[in-house]
This record gives C-alpha cells, sequence and structure tokens, in this order.
C-alpha cells in the first residue's frame, strides 16, 4: 500500500535524511479536511442528534471534526441542524458571514434540507435560500452514521478543491478576474 | 359524567350571571368544561372579578380565533381566556367575541403579569389592538413581517424574507 493511497499526505519523496517533500496545496488541504472546526447551529431536535455524534459512542473526533465551537471566528464548518424561520434566516445569514474563509456548510435534516414538514408561513423551505450548503444530510432525524458520512463526503470534497493563493497572489488573481469582466 | 370541577363551575356561572346578567352572553359546558361568553364591553370586569375575589390567581393562556366560514359564530373573531385557581383547583375559560371592524380589546396586563406576552402573541396572529398594553409589538413572527398568520384569509406558505436580525433591549428595559 503506497503512502498516497491512505489518503495521508501526498507525499513525494522521502528520502534518508527524513525530511519529507510534498505540494504545498496537498499539505493545507490535508490539513484542512482533518481538522474542521464544527460550529453547530442547532435549533431544533436534530441538534440533539449532533451530541450523539460528539460523544464517545461515535465520537466525530476520530473524523479530526470533535473541536465544537460557538463562534463563526473559530470554526470553518457550519452545521446547521434544525428547523430554520423566517426571523432566524438574518441571524444565520449574519453568522455564515462572520465565518473566515474556507467554510463549509452541512445541511442536516429534513427541515434544514426543505423546511421538512413544515410548509407554513413560518419555516424557510431549505437553507440553500440563504447560503451555499456543501452536504446535505436527509433524515428526520439523520442517523449519527449519516452525519459522520457527511463529513467523509466533505472531506473527499476538500480534498479535490484547489487551494486559492494567498495575500498579495490572491489580490493578482481577483484583480485579474474582475479586469476579465 | 360529572367531574370534581363541575358543582365549582356551577356555582360560578350561577354566580357571574347573577352579578354581571345579560352580559354573560352564553355558557357552554360541553366536555364537563366551562365556558363563559362575554360581551366584550365588560370583559375587563369579569377578569377583574375573576381575579380579585374569586381567586382565579394564574392565567394559562390567551388565544384567538378566526371564526370566518365556520356554520355559525356570534363575530369573526373569538379572544379566549384560559384561567386557573390555584387554591381552588378549578379551570374556566372565558371567550369574548370580537368584531374585525372593532378589534380594540381592554388588556388584563394589569391583573396578570403573564397577559404581556399572550396579548402580543395574539396581536401578532390575529390583529387583535390590547388597550393599554405597555408594548404591543410582534412575539414570534419577524418585526419586519407584515400581516397576521393565523387570520384564515392569510396565505397558508406566505413566507416572508426579513433582512435584519432583531434583539430584545425593549423587552430587557421595560419596568418590571
Ligand atoms: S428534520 Fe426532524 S429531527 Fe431534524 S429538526 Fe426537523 S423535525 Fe427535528
Amino acid at each position: 500500500m503506497g503512502v498516497k493511497d491512505t489518503g495521508f499526505v501526498g507525499f513525494e519523496t522521502k528520502n534518508e535524511t527524513g525530511l519529507i517533500t510534498t505540494r504545498l496545496d496537498e499539505i493545507v488541504r490535508w490539513g484542512r479536511k482533518n481538522s474542521l472546526w464544527p460550529l453547530p447551529f442547532g435549533t431544533a431536535c436534530c441538534a440533539i442528534e449532533f451530541m450523539g455524534v460528539v460523544s464517545s459512542k461515535f465520537d466525530i473526533s476520530r473524523f479530526g471534526a470533535e473541536l465544537v465551537r460557538f463562534s463563526p471566528r473559530q470554526s470553518d464548518m457550519i452545521l446547521v441542524a434544525g428547523t430554520i424561520n423566517y426571523k432566524l434566516a438574518p441571524v444565520l445569514k449574519k453568522i455564515y458571514d462572520q465565518i473566515a474563509e474556507p467554510k463549509y456548510v452541512i445541511s442536516m435534516g429534513a427541515c434544514a434540507c426543505s423546511g421538512g414538514f413544515y410548509d407554513n408561513y413560518a419555516t424557510v423551505q431549505g437553507i440553500d435560500q440563504i447560503i451555499p450548503v456543501d452536504v446535505f444530510i436527509p433524515g428526520c432525524p439523520p442517523r449519527p452514521e449519516a452525519i459522520l458520512h457527511a463529513v467523509m463526503k466533505l472531506q473527499e470534497r476538500i480534498d479535490k478543491e484547489p487551494v486559492p493563493k494567498r495575500g498579495v497572489h490572491r489580490r493578482h488573481e481577483v484583480v485579474e478576474k474582475l479586469r476579465d469582466t | 359524567m360529572a367531574t370534581r370541577e363541575t358543582p365549582k363551575h356551577d356555582a360560578l356561572v350561577a354566580e357571574l350571571k347573577n352579578r354581571f346578567g345579560a352580559k354573560i352572553l352564553d355558557v357552554d359546558r360541553s366536555f364537563d368544561d366551562c365556558t363563559v361568553i362575554v360581551d366584550k364591553a365588560s370583559i375587563h370586569d369579569v377578569l377583574a372579578f375573576l381575579k380579585n375575589e374569586r381567586r382565579f390567581n394564574l392565567l394559562l393562556d390567551i388565544a384567538g380565533v378566526d371564526c370566518m366560514n365556520l356554520p355559525k359564530f356570534r363575530e369573526r373573531f373569538e379572544v379566549v381566556y384560559m384561567l386557573y385557581s390555584i387554591p381552588d383547583v378549578v379551570r374556566v375559560r372565558i371567550e369574548v367575541p370580537v368584531s374585525e371592524l372593532d378589534l380594540d380589546i381592554p388588556t388584563a396586563t394589569d391583573l396578570w403579569k403573564s397577559a404581556n406576552w399572550g396579548e402580543r402573541e395574539a396581536f401578532e396572529m390575529f390583529g387583535f389592538n390590547f388597550v393599554g398594553h405597555p408594548c404591543l409589538k410582534r412575539l414570534l413572527t419577524h418585526h419586519e413581517f407584515v400581516g397576521h398568520p393565523l387570520r384564515k384569509d392569510y396565505p397558508l406558505m406566505g413566507g416572508q424574507w426579513c433582512a435584519t436580525t432583531s434583539d430584545m433591549t425593549e423587552e430587557l428595559n421595560e419596568p418590571r
């Protein structure tokens, strides 16, 4: 089994001096996907299920996503678990906006994905109307395994995404793009 | 079938009829409950009497009913007060018909503190104007929300997007 097959780090060479060489975006992606800091935006029963995933029986820390933060400034994965109503929609948007890039969104449960069985004047019919969603989890509530599956799916996705340039290089890129349009 | 509350209800209904006469429009005793239908003009007197002289010290809830399209009704709306007496272990329901053309109704916040949020909810859902309420604004829906969602002529899926977040500073600063 090659080291790369494990999905661990994209090692390219490991020489006898003990130095490892790899590409920067590989190691950045590896770091990102294995230390997702979730922000649980729990508003209803689905949030209870999330507690199950974090605690010892299912143990989301096996996937590196156990460090639950309640501040958008300290997290990079927002897990929307529960019913979102129109009064809460601006709050969710504001919190999403406060998360620093890169940020990922998991929509957990029928309510967050589509409004669930609440089709009335109060309930938003799916949070993808407000914020971009990376992974949807169906279920009412989803099983804890489904949440772990969603985290794995998100990790796969992060593994494939290009790492954006940073600082002045990023600015050049953005300026170029704006000039084109 | 009678329950332990039935004799207390009998006594209470007799007393209310005796005291308020024609202002008690009707009494409904179905399902062992006691529902007293009161004219709007004397609702505050009836509630004050029950609170101060008949020890109904708990206002459980204030609800609204939209009677549109019902086979029989007095007025378009009803305001319903659910009262409970902890010392006497008895509950009673007071109903007030409210016309669509005159949605004013005296507040009960001077009698029970819990009327504050109950009336705010009834206001936002049906549009009753509780005269004398200290802070009559929307409780559950967003402050940018327009209309009264539990009215039968409000569209069932009439969600409204709101742009701002809101806080509760005004409620926190309210005198207690
Ligand atoms: S999807 Fe089901 S379990 Fe989850 S918040 Fe909605 S009603 Fe509750």
